[in-house]
């Protein structure tokens, strides 16, 4: 990967050889597993409930549901299940294991998020520097993290109700892991709509995820602050 | 032994001679062409945008690979939770593969219960055998793989002690169930023999009504709603993979819950 050009600012050339890129390529290649797998399982998903809704008159039309009735939504979904956590897992692992988490996702001010927020707001939307998160960003990724986290524990509940009988009661009953499940879902498409609309309006975050991004200062120099 | 599915009385002779010009008159030719285009039409559906066959296949192994670990995951010591029978919804909910108002009640008083394969003793039971045996009632709750749950309480003879009666061979991979609404179904022998499997002939302390299996279906708290055949009519218990209704059209066979 160290091949791959990039005219980024905040390149240190000193450090070329041995700073890490932005995006290293397991993050990369999870990123983009998961990708995949999230709309199998959002999709397919959509054609499991369609068969008992819980909004009322609320549906997926065909055209978003995977799987062209219930039985192969359900096939797609237990099938898209195993990616998802095996990619899942080891992206928490390697996320805590690298110091990713805590480098990109902590910490978060709420004094920043409020700033960000009114920023935003008055279409101040800082992206000249895509190593570094703000405050919101930071919030975001959070709540999809442990959104994504949270569908795995009551999809398990909704799958074995009766093996995970203590988590079904623990999450209030089945029906309620169900509606949990659903919310979770929703959470997670929320994210998804604001995340990929950023990712467009800004074009090189979404090609840094492909190629890696820029090169990252050596930590000790992250002070000294980047070219604007 | 006479199959439960065969008519009491064998067809008048006199159809048949009556239809033979009708018979003589079909087209061998048409019947060919026809047959052809309709091979031709299953292949264009085998091609499915939507579910190409390698998809479809691939998507099958990994549900077989998942049966093997729901299999791994069943606890046969583990009990469903159970319910106070205020919770009892009345009467249940009714679904099948087909709308209630087409269901064809079964007669109690000649219905019989076929038993074969890997069992000592073939008899076949008449309901008040099954009455006869010792009864156990459970308050549990009804998880269709729709989503859509409710409390039902259920008496009748334990499928493990009727297994036992009967000198099944437990160590057998399999209990299949046919139906008289033509409902094939089977369940793992781990939880053919979990004491929440029921061989119900009760609801709600009341004999079942017909639309819910009247007089005997299968009743159990560790599998999804389809894995509960009404209007048994026959068990088998076997090594040879039986199916069932729904796992024919791509449903998971081991719908443990």
């Amino acid at each position: 990967m160290r091949h791959v050009k990039t005219e980024t600012p905040a390149v240190d050339t000193s450090s070329v050889h041995t700073a890490r890129r932005l995006h290293p390529r397991p993050v990369r290649i999870m990123h983009w597993v998961n990708a995949v797998v999230m709309l199998i399982m959002i999709t397919s998903g959509w054609g499991i409930y369609d068969d008992d809704v819980i909004i009322r008159g609320f549906h997926f039309s065909s055209f978003w549901r995977l799987g062209d009735w219930a039985a192969w939504s359900l096939n797609w979904h237990f099938a898209g299940m195993w990616f998802l956590v095996i990619n899942g897992l080891i992206y928490l692992v390697y996320g805590f294991a690298s110091g990713r988490f805590r480098e990109k996702l902590l910490p978060i001010r709420p004094s920043e998020v409020v700033q960000t927020v009114i920023d935003t707001l008055h279409f101040k939307i800082a992206h000249e520097d895509i190593t570094v998160y703000n405050a919101v960003q930071k919030l975001l990724y959070i709540i999809v993290i442990l959104a994504g986290i949270s569908q795995v524990i009551t999809g398990l509940a909704i799958w074995k109700p009766v093996q995970f009988s203590g988590l079904v009661t623990l999450l209030g009953g089945f029906q309620t892991a169900r509606v949990l499940h659903f919310a979770g879902m929703a959470v997670i498409v929320g994210f998804l709509i604001v995340h990929v609309a950023l990712a467009l309006l800004v074009p090189k975050t979404l090609w840094a995820m492909v190629s890696g991004g820029p090169r990252l200062k050596l930590r000790g120099r992250a002070e000294e602050g980047h070219a604007a | 032994m006479k199959s439960p599915f065969r008519p009491d009385f064998p067809p008048d002779a006199a159809v048949l001679d009556d239809h033979k010009p009708l018979i003589r008159s079909l087209d061998r030719r048409v019947l060919i062409r026809g047959g052809v285009s309709l091979g031709a039409l299953a292949m264009l559906t085998g091609c499915d945008i939507k579910r190409p066959e390698a998809v479809e296949a691939a998507l099958l192994a990994i549900s077989r690979f998942n049966d093997g670990v729901q299999a791994l995951l069943f606890d046969p010591n583990k009990l469903a939770p159970t319910y106070p029978a205020s919770m009892i919804l009345r009467p249940p909910k009714f679904n099948a593969y087909y709308d209630v108002m087409d269901v064809k009640p079964v007669d109690g008083a000649t219905w019989r219960l076929d038993v074969s394969g890997l069992v000592a003793d073939k008899r076949a039971w008449t309901l008040s055998d099954l009455q006869a045996l010792p009864q156990t009632s459970i308050v549990i709750k009804h998880i269709c793989v729709e989503g859509w749950s409710y409390i039902g309480g259920w008496t009748g003879v334990p499928l493990r002690l009727f297994l036992e009666r009967v000198g099944a061979d437990l160590r057998a991979k399999y209990v299949a169930f046919k139906t008289a609404d033509d409902y094939p179904s089977s369940i793992d022998m781990a939880s053919a023999l979990h004491p929440q499997t029921l061989l119900a002939l009760k609801y709600g302390g009341d004999t079942l009504a017909d639309p819910f299996g009247y007089p005997m279906r299968l009743r159990t708290a560790v599998k999804l709603g389809y894995k509960n055949p009404k209007w048994v009519t026959a068990i088998e218990v076997t090594n040879k993979y039986p199916g069932g209704y729904w796992e024919s059209l791509g449903f998971p066979w081991f719908a443990g819950i």
